[in-house]
């Protein structure tokens, strides 16, 4: 891990690693995705146990390690190593005008539905996927509702009683 | 119904006649009351409390009630019991369509009475719009005493008769709201295993 | 040897086909060769599906056919739907389609500060409420930087909820198991004894499930005097009648020969899988987080782990009618060892002032004012914490941005991932089992779908 007095940041796989509150963060960018995943599964993290996403679209500002572009979306890998009980978490900058990245269910087939999520909530599709449709929403459903610029939904709700 | 006297003392010599009599209508609309069978419609947390009333501690049997027809056309209540989504609406509705009449809708818990906490794009703001409902239970998840509530008002409904005239004319539920019956703590658990 | 000897012998393996091959490794692997039955996802859209059913059917073909189950059905544990693609009875294929009860959790999180946020997380896993709150409960100290402040007291009366609640969801899962396979009864001794663990909890929380008890900075409310005679009354009754399953259950052989291999899963799919929980360590896998990565006090207890062998769902079943004695074990430790102090941290910008206080104290009324209305703000970050719930490993990854309000937060739910093991489960087994192996899983709905 880097600390505040050294010069070069850590690496790991040729990838920056940085900490966050004293947990292992790997940032990948994009291109090298997949072989730095294998990598990692040869170095021994045998369980891919959440993969997420980010949409930064609000908070562009966010606090990112210098050589590390900030994009819309980051795709959030959680790996865990039983052999060595440690964590590791993956971070891959994807940008909006092409959300795609390549679908990990070849190295983790537990991916599967995580990535199906995150595509049904976020509109990034995975290369690679064997069946890549809606499952938490009707699969007729318009919009990704987790973006930023989905709105909620709420309705408005008038109490009884209540000056109006 | 015809005059019975003295059976909680005498039993069955208690009754005076050999016959007991009343009016067709009467006898249908106690049956109804005492016997209704219910859909399983549980879908979440509300389920739990539903599985829980018809648990041994608080025995919908008693109530009649004890008996979850997973088919519809063998049901008589439905009990919405969980928050509905958008997926799950057209099946309510088609479930709902299956059960024969005279059927009625308890919406138990406040997720299915108006979309409960949960006031965004997943969930249907209240399952009166997709069924009419007859009895909205409140809580969150209601207490089983407030289910049973629930069913006992539904109960007495049914057995009163107004609710099949109103449904006769309508087609509406009975839109009726109750009061949530906290759960008591002081009564303890004692139930035995031998 | 002569070396010349032991060259050729050399030479020789290197010339065969054996002196070769050479291990590859796990990553050059595909999904393909790593999970033992290939084809048992059926990856057909509900479109395709419907379709289908009008094609004409050649009587004199043997061909499958694909069947609905659910979404409403009284042996699901849920509202979860599955395409079957069956041949006779034999399930070839399998497709869970879930999303029938998604509530929109995680956005409702972003427009929730992070004290409200207990409300939302509590009604994922419904069954084990008291676990989500604590998931995000630490992630959120974690983002807050007093994860290590937090006061013993409060740590301990964690421990035990936590704990009690397993106690309570594994229960359930007796009753719901035994339904399904066809002990009624079963449903009815588990409700019983669940209902005293649930008035436990009414006691202390205030409400019987969904309880928003474990807040971030500790606990809302201390433990009310005579609590440890409760948890002894229920330490009391409960082994006797675990006793009474054992009979009734473990050591009969209808219920023997309904779950003994059925449901088969191996170690390598269950890790590749990322199923965790029961379903891990019915392959014989001994991974229980609260033992190999312990968070609160979990690593100055006593306690096993319990461990299958086979895989099935007779193992899983027994696994967590132990892991009920476990519990009970580690709750009769932590009776003796609940400290005196302070049930939430002292720190005035995460604790609300007493409410008798706000009467006294302009101070306290401005706080109590902004934490409920505002919200405290939490410093930009983002953590990922995760514990063992009675289904597997929870986990919250919270993503801040210095806001009252997560700006993104997100459960990983240990039935969402353990229902893909499901497919690779029924494969090969009769459509009768189905209802067995879905309930041996114990998925919670409200979790996979949140």
């Amino acid at each position: 891990m880097s600390t505040e007095a050294s010069t070069t940041p850590a690496t790991l796989h040729g990838c920056l690693l940085g900490d966050s509150r004293g947990q292992a963060v790997l940032f990948v960018p994009k291109p090298a995705y997949m072989a730095t995943m294998k990598k990692l599964v040869d170095d021994g993290f045998e369980m891919c146990v959440d993969l997420t996403a980010v949409d930064f679209l609000t908070h562009a500002s966010r606090t990112l390690p210098e050589g590390v572009a900030a994009e819309r979306f980051e795709i959030v890998v959680n790996l865990l190593s039983l052999s060595k009980r440690e964590r590791l978490r993956v971070r891959v900058q994807v940008s909006e005008s092409d959300p795609s990245i390549d679908s990990l269910f070849d190295l983790y087939p537990g991916t599967e539905a995580m990535e199906r999520e995150v595509f049904d909530m976020f509109g990034i599709s995975f290369a690679g996927h064997p069946d890549l449709t809606r499952i938490l929403m009707p699969e007729d459903w318009q919009g990704h509702p987790l973006r930023k610029d989905f709105a909620q939904g709420r309705i408005p709700v008038q109490f009884k009683g209540a000056a109006s | 119904m015809g005059v019975v006297r003295n059976v909680l003392d005498d039993g069955l010599e208690g009754i005076d006649h050999n016959f007991l009599t009343g009016r067709i209508e009467d006898l249908v609309k106690w049956s109804r009351s005492r016997s209704s069978w219910g859909a399983t419609f549980g879908l979440a947390c509300c389920a739990i409390e539903m599985m829980g009333t018809g648990a041994p501690h608080y025995d919908l049997a008693r109530f009649g009630m004890e008996v979850f027809r997973a088919s519809p056309r063998q049901a008589d209540i439905m009990i919405v019991a969980g928050r509905v989504s958008q997926k799950m609406a057209p099946v309510l509705r088609q479930v709902y369509d299956q059960m024969m009449e005279p059927k009625w809708v308890i919406s138990m818990g406040v997720c299915a009475s108006s979309g409960g906490m949960f006031n965004n794009y997943a969930i249907v703001q209240g399952v009166d719009q997709v069924v009419p409902v007859d009895v909205y239970a409140p809580g969150c998840p209601p207490t089983p005493e407030t289910l049973i509530h629930a069913i006992e008002t539904l109960h007495q409904l049914i057995e009163d008769g107004e609710i099949m005239r109103r449904r006769a004319t309508s087609g509406a539920g009975a839109n009726v709201h109750i009061q949530e019956v906290p759960a008591g703590i002081t009564t303890p658990v004692i139930l035995g295993s031998r | 040897m002569n070396p010349r000897e032991s060259d050729t012998i050399v030479s020789a393996a290197a010339g065969t086909s054996e002196g070769n091959q050479e291990l590859r490794s796990r990553s050059e692997l595909t999904a393909k060769e790593v999970m033992r039955e290939v084809g048992a996802v059926l990856r057909m859209s509900e479109a395709d599906a419907a379709l289908l059913a009008e094609v004409e059917a050649d009587p004199g073909e043997d061909q499958t056919m694909i069947i609905n189950m659910g979404p409403q059905h009284p042996s699901t544990h849920g509202v979860l739907r599955l395409m079957l693609e069956l041949k006779g009875e034999t399930v070839l294929r399998c497709k869970p389609i879930i999303g029938y009860l998604h509530t929109g959790m995680e956005k409702t999180g972003e427009s929730l500060t992070f004290m409200q946020g207990g409300t939302n997380v509590t009604r994922m896993d419904y069954l084990s409420p008291l676990n989500n709150e604590l998931v995000f409960s630490m992630a959120t100290e974690k983002l807050l930087g007093i994860d290590g402040d937090i006061p013993e007291r409060a740590v301990w009366i964690r421990m035990l909820l936590s704990e009690l609640n397993r106690m309570s969801s594994h229960l359930l899962f007796m009753a719901s198991n035994g339904m399904d396979i066809g002990a009624v009864s079963m449903m009815l001794y588990g409700w019983r004894e669940r209902e005293v663990v649930l008035r436990f909890f009414q006691k202390v929380t205030g409400l019987r499930m969904n309880h928003n008890f474990i807040r971030p900075g500790g606990v809302a409310a201390d433990l009310p005097a005579d609590w440890r005679d409760d948890v002894m009354s229920i330490l009391d009754m409960l082994p006797d009648r675990l006793g009474e399953y054992d009979v009734l259950m473990t050591n009969q052989p209808i219920w023997r020969e309904r779950l003994q291999g059925v449901g088969v899963i191996t170690q390598a799919e269950a890790i590749a899988l990322g199923a965790t929980g029961p379903i891990l360590r019915s392959t014989g896998l001994a991974w229980d987080l609260r033992r190999d990565m312990p968070y609160m006090h979990y690593d100055e207890l006593e306690f096993d782990v319990i461990v299958g062998s086979y895989g099935d769902a007779f193992d899983r079943y027994a696994i967590r009618l132990n892991e009920i004695r476990e519990s009970m074990r580690i709750v009769r430790q932590i009776l003796d060892r609940v400290p005196s102090g302070d049930y939430r941290i002292q720190d005035k910008k995460v604790t609300p002032p007493p409410r008798a206080r706000i009467d006294e104290s302009m101070e306290a009324l401005i706080h109590h004012f902004k934490i409920f209305t505002e919200g405290f703000k939490v410093p930009e970050g983002e953590v990922y914490v995760a514990i063992e719930s009675p289904r597997g490993e929870i986990g919250c990854y919270i993503a801040s941005d210095g806001s009252p309000t997560p700006y993104r937060m997100h459960v990983r739910a240990p039935s969402f991932v353990n229902v893909q093991a499901l497919p690779h489960m029924m494969r090969g087994g009769m459509v009768a089992d189905a209802v067995a192996v879905i309930s041996s899983i114990d998925p919670v709905l409200g979790e996979v779908d949140r």
